[in-house]
């Protein structure tokens, strides 16, 4: 395996701070988008904005990306102002947006080239690099081909490998899997293993739990511009939600109606429109105490506490409406 | 951060100016429009051809019928001659106007092509200048092959001609910079009407193909008063051999042209797109 990072400095100083936001403000007119957030990421972490669209996510990727001016607060990026120093840190940045905006005038390998040109890398330097970057996202084979003759999940693998370019020390992922079937979720995912591996600093924004879980060390789950709660996922699912969780479903219009039969049964319990979720320690005991009154569901099912949970106790939404 | 006060005095600088930032990498933007470009040459072969088809049929065809024209400035040559210098300004204008409008809304509502440009180090104003400059590129190279033609078909009349390709270009300058920051306002490909509704009068009466004493005098006013209008007249003093003071002032309309153009557009790019 080629290694496309080569010049990151492995070991994480104790005060490496990539990414510090206070109070961070983001105003469209009168709408404010990033309604004052605090925010730290670390050199060598892998930090998560998770939350629904419209929660402010992007628009904060936006100003960290040093692209979208800030309305109020302060941020610093490697330390510097983007209001005045965005040509340095976008220097420094790695960048997938949401919607590729890949080159579909140019092939794949000029994709490379020119985007490294953009940051005033020499044609030799950019040549090289989109070697091993064109491996990195095996798509070696496709060198030559037009952008849009691949497949989505191509796509997006090559607007990695471009975004890589550079060495990027900080890499933005905007929603990096929105899109993509699952195998090429998982293609995905195992490449930005690889690259949180070899030290590259990863902020992204998804409102996938089950992405937020495998990716991120640490997260903000947002909501209407403001951090609702922050932690690695597992703090966050011990904090705010039960161990397990019993789905029920019952063969009526509204769940709200069975809501006495589980009282007492678990913590508590959410209602969503297709089922019942009783939030417990023990799965199992909590089922036979369900069925010990009689109660008898039309399904049910014991599975662990994920991230959805914790989003729904926090604002009573689902993350994908 | 150890000195609070020089971010700040920076900012303060960043607002007053009214350019906005880039990296001095506007070649880049150069450099890709030309690596595009190697995939679709046939455009360059219809943008050179356009204008030589232009001057054989009206030099050679409307020639016949009219066998001299008396110039603005007095001297009395072929309508060959006489229309040549003004199909080379407007072949100028035309490629200038085509590239810097059609092909840069492309780029910046479809492709979003400048949405990742401006995640690197490049500035508005790096993709403001790389997008002119491309298009001067392409216009020189039209006006050159066209200038080639026009020599071989005996209508150039004087060494002056050798500054009727930077001329071109020069006009071409012009004529990118104000179409790509018309190009910022509009919003859909229906508003390209305007561009052309500008545009086709302009190259029929700018004294393209009759002299300005033609007009009536409040109409002479108008037409003096289009941009086109001083291309051609720049073109036809070289050409013709016919340079006196006046050329000075068309290259100042068209340079003040182009420098509105430039900043307007590196402006409203930075409006448009870094919000």
């Amino acid at each position: 395996m080629t290694d496309p990072r080569q010049a990151v400095p492995r070991q994480p100083v104790a005060d490496d701070v990539l990414v510090r936001a206070r109070g961070l403000v983001k105003t469209f007119g009168e709408f404010r988008a990033v309604d004052g957030i605090d925010v730290t990421v670390h050199r060598g972490e892998a930090f998560g904005f998770l939350g629904p669209n419209g929660a402010g996510k992007s628009s904060t990727m936006r100003m960290v990306g040093a692209v979208s001016p800030v309305s109020g607060g302060e941020l610093r990026i490697f330390g510097l102002d983007p209001a005045t120093d965005g040509p340095a840190i976008r220097a420094r940045l790695g960048v997938v947006p949401q919607a590729d905006h890949l080159d579909e005038e140019l092939t794949v390998e000029e994709n490379l080239w020119i985007y490294g040109r953009y940051f005033g890398l020499s044609g030799r330097q950019v040549r090289e690099r989109a070697r091993e970057l064109l491996d990195f996202a095996q798509l070696t084979e496709r060198a030559r081909h037009k952008v849009d003759s691949l497949s989505g999940g191509m796509k997006r693998r090559l607007t990695i490998a471009r975004s890589l370019i550079n060495s990027p020390e900080v890499l933005l992922l905007d929603e990096p899997t929105t899109g993509l079937d699952p195998q090429a979720r998982h293609i995905l995912w195992d490449r930005l293993f690889r690259l949180k591996r070899q030290g590259v600093t990863l902020v992204l924004t998804t409102h996938y739990m089950d992405e937020a879980e495998q990716l991120c060390d640490r997260l903000v789950v947002m909501d209407h511009g403001r951090i609702v709660a922050e932690g690695s996922p597992r703090n966050l699912i011990s904090a705010h939600s039960t161990r397990e969780v019993l789905e029920l479903r019952f063969d009526l219009d509204d769940h709200r109606d069975r809501l006495d039969d589980v009282d007492g049964v678990g913590e508590r319990v959410e209602v969503l429109p297709d089922r019942l979720l009783v939030y417990v320690d023990d799965g199992d005991a909590a089922m036979s105490a369900i069925a010990g009154r009689g109660i008898r569901p039309l399904s049910s099912l014991v599975r662990r506490s994920t991230l959805e949970d914790v989003f729904l106790h926090l604002t009573g939404r689902s993350l994908i409406d | 951060m150890t000195a609070p006060t020089a971010p700040a005095a920076t900012r303060r600088r960043a607002a007053v100016l009214p350019i906005p930032a880039g990296a001095g990498l506007a070649r880049m933007v150069v450099l890709r429009n030309i690596t595009s470009f190697r995939h679709g040459w046939i455009a360059l072969v219809t943008g050179f051809l356009e204008p030589v088809f232009y001057l054989f049929s009206l030099g050679v065809g409307v020639g016949a019928l009219v066998p001299h024209v008396t110039t603005d400035r007095g001297s009395v040559v072929t309508y060959a001659a006489f229309v040549a210098p003004a199909l080379l300004a407007a072949s100028a204008m035309n490629g200038a106007v085509y590239d810097s409008t059609f092909n840069v809304f492309f780029k910046m509502k479809y492709a979003k092509l400048y949405d990742a440009m401006l995640a690197t180090p490049l500035g508005p104003r790096d993709i403001a200048v790389g997008e002119v400059s491309w298009s001067l590129l392409r216009g020189g190279l039209y006006s050159a092959a066209f200038l080639l033609v026009a020599l071989l078909a005996g209508v150039v009349h004087s060494w002056s001609a050798l500054l009727a390709l930077p001329a071109a270009v020069f006009i071409g300058f012009a004529f990118a910079a104000v179409g790509t920051f018309a190009t910022t306002f509009m919003r859909s490909w229906v508003d390209f009407d305007y561009i052309t509704l500008a545009i086709q009068p302009m190259f029929l009466f700018s004294t393209t193909f009759f002299p300005l004493s033609t007009f009536p005098t409040p109409l002479q006013w108008v037409v003096q008063a289009t941009p086109l209008y001083h291309g051609v007249a720049l073109e036809r003093a070289l050409m013709l051999g016919e340079v006196d003071a006046s050329v000075l002032w068309h290259v100042a309309y068209l340079l003040a042209l182009g420098i509105l153009g430039v900043v307007g557009a590196s402006r409203r790019i930075e409006r448009l797109l870094l919000r």
